[in-house]
């Protein structure tokens, strides 16, 4: 799932100091799962930003929900009867929440509540992690089932460096070499001749190099 | 081993004698003079001189442009080109380029962590990897083609060569493997990461002996002579990919301040002596890291000086 983390409020507040009627948005998606940016999450930050104006002396109305998914137009409909209440919105969606938010209500000022940070996995709670940068072509069956673009730092595709110690990756000890792990795993599986296989030049045009991304799904389109 | 190139450092090699290399690391200025001065210490006592791409990320003048320079010293100069910076049409660009100028040997690496530099806020490129690179070095030599299939008549006449660091403990298996990918890759040297650890590396090159990748790559062995025990410590503790067993720290530590510099010669010295006789080592690459005027010692003192000098 795509994992974010909240805004520090600081930084929301600066955002959000010159309005009177706001609508904090969550996202009843991925942001709730990572418990960035749901409804329980909503109410918190709508709690500090009232806090916020009422000690300073100003009269602002704070309101909060939270949308199914922000990233279907069915469910920011959701917002359509109300949306003129409000000066802006704090999105608590991931960046495809937010901009599709925007989109659809375009003279609206919506605004980011959470970083999006990556496609990952919750290892527990409050403890996420990154599994996979959507290249668009996925090679997991060659590499055991890790992958090297989202595990090693220099998303090689014939690793380890010669910087990985220990099994710990020359970035920082607390990084798992992705390397080290797919070696590993394929010991286990008995396919270590795939790592002396040398892999060539990746065709990168299916990950962000080719530009914006489309899928056209024509047996789903009516 | 087997593509021939115009390469003194190949040609060193295939005659039998033990290689010795050395490296220049380029200012962080545009003044080139300073490669100059590096190079004039150390060029009768080198096959040829690595030049380093940026290394650690920090930027300095560009290793291509100090090759040249070196070339142009009449000397012979190893390109290093670290995948980080630059993506296909960059690399394949440069390698054309410093083939242009006759430079006959690349070391194809990966390259630090930007994290490490000076500049850590940057994107990195990583559009190939050190494996990835010597593929490429090698289609563009014995094809006449670029990664994007265009054909071309003057090739460039590259001796591929590669790092090989055997000191990710606890996995050495892992490691002959990637010198075995990278040969299949079509490397034909290796310059190894700096060796302290003696047992570990004699592990390493049994199993490579074994497997018989030393017929297939010319092994250089890594040194660098160490200054006095607080860069003994900051090797051991700092630099990612070294081992530095506390014996040799307890022996830097051992001697006065002032002796400390003759002590890490004198360690470098016995460690060459000691890997000469390691089965698969075909030369040296010191690395004296901003201490190029001890080189001339240490190769004196090592037995290989004056350097063989080749017909042709």
């Amino acid at each position: 799932m795509i994992k974010a983390k909240p805004k520090p409020l600081e930084e929301i507040i600066d955002h959000v100091k010159d309005f009177n009627k706001l609508l904090i948005a969550g996202c009843d998606g991925c942001v709730t799962v990572c418990e960035a940016g749901g409804l329980k999450e909503a109410k918190i930050l709508a709690a500090a930003l009232r806090l916020y104006f009422t000690q300073g002396g100003k009269q602002a109305q704070v309101d909060d929900t939270s949308l199914t998914r922000q990233c279907e137009k069915e469910y920011l409909a959701q917002l359509s009867d109300r949306i003129d209440n409000y000066d802006a919105v704090v999105s608590l969606a991931c960046g495809c929440g937010i901009q599709y938010l925007a989109e659809m209500y375009d003279k609206k000022i919506v605004l980011p509540g959470v970083d999006t940070c990556f496609l990952g996995v919750n290892e527990e709670r409050g403890l996420y992690s990154e599994r996979c940068q959507a290249c668009g072509r996925c090679i997991l069956a060659e590499t055991g089932g890790i992958c090297p673009i989202a595990r090693c730092s220099k998303r090689m595709l014939n690793g380890p460096c010669g910087g990985s110690a220990g099994g710990k990756c020359e970035v920082s000890k607390d990084i798992p070499c992705g390397w080290e792990l797919i070696y590993n795993r394929l010991k286990t599986l008995g396919q270590l001749d795939r790592f002396e296989r040398p892999c060539e030049p990746k065709d990168w045009t299916t990950s962000r190099d080719g530009g914006p991304r489309t899928i056209i799904r024509e047996d789903l389109r009516i | 081993m087997s593509m021939e190139t115009p390469s003194k450092l190949q040609k060193m090699i295939s005659a039998g004698h033990f290689a010795v290399t050395s490296e220049v690391g380029p200012p962080r200025s545009a003044d080139g003079v300073v490669i100059e001065q590096k190079a004039n210490l150390i060029k009768d006592y080198v096959d040829a001189i690595n030049v380093t791409d940026n290394q650690t990320s920090v930027c300095r003048l560009c290793s291509l442009a100090a090759c040249i320079r070196i070339k142009q010293m009449g000397l012979e100069p190893v390109l290093q080109m670290v995948t980080r910076d630059r993506n296909r049409i960059a690399i394949q660009s440069d390698i054309l380029g410093a083939a242009s100028f006759g430079i006959n040997n690349i070391l194809c690496l990966t390259g630090d962590h930007q994290h490490f530099g000076d500049h850590a806020s940057c994107a990195n490129v990583f559009d190939l990897d050190s494996t990835q690179l010597a593929m490429t070095v090698r289609m563009m030599r014995d094809e006449g083609k670029l990664l994007g299939g265009y054909e071309f008549e003057v090739r460039p006449q590259m001796y591929i060569g590669a790092a090989a660091n055997p000191f990710a403990a606890p996995n050495v298996a892992l490691r002959v493997s990637r010198l075995a990918k990278k040969v299949a890759a079509g490397v034909q040297f290796v310059q190894t990461q700096c060796i302290y650890n003696m047992e570990t590396f004699k592990t390493f090159m049994k199993m490579a002996v074994d497997r018989g990748l030393h017929e297939k790559v010319a092994i250089l062995a890594g040194i660098t002579p160490m200054k006095n025990v607080g860069m003994a410590k900051y090797m051991q503790k700092r630099v990612p990919g070294i081992d530095v067993p506390d014996e040799i720290v307890k022996r830097m530590g051992g001697v006065p301040k002032e002796k400390q510099p003759e002590e890490g010669i004198n360690l470098a010295v016995e460690q060459i002596e000691e890997l000469k006789e390691v089965e698969g080592i075909r030369g040296f690459h010191i690395m004296a890291i901003e201490w190029e005027a001890k080189v001339p010692e240490i190769v004196q003192r090592i037995g290989l000086y004056p350097r063989p000098q080749l017909a042709g």
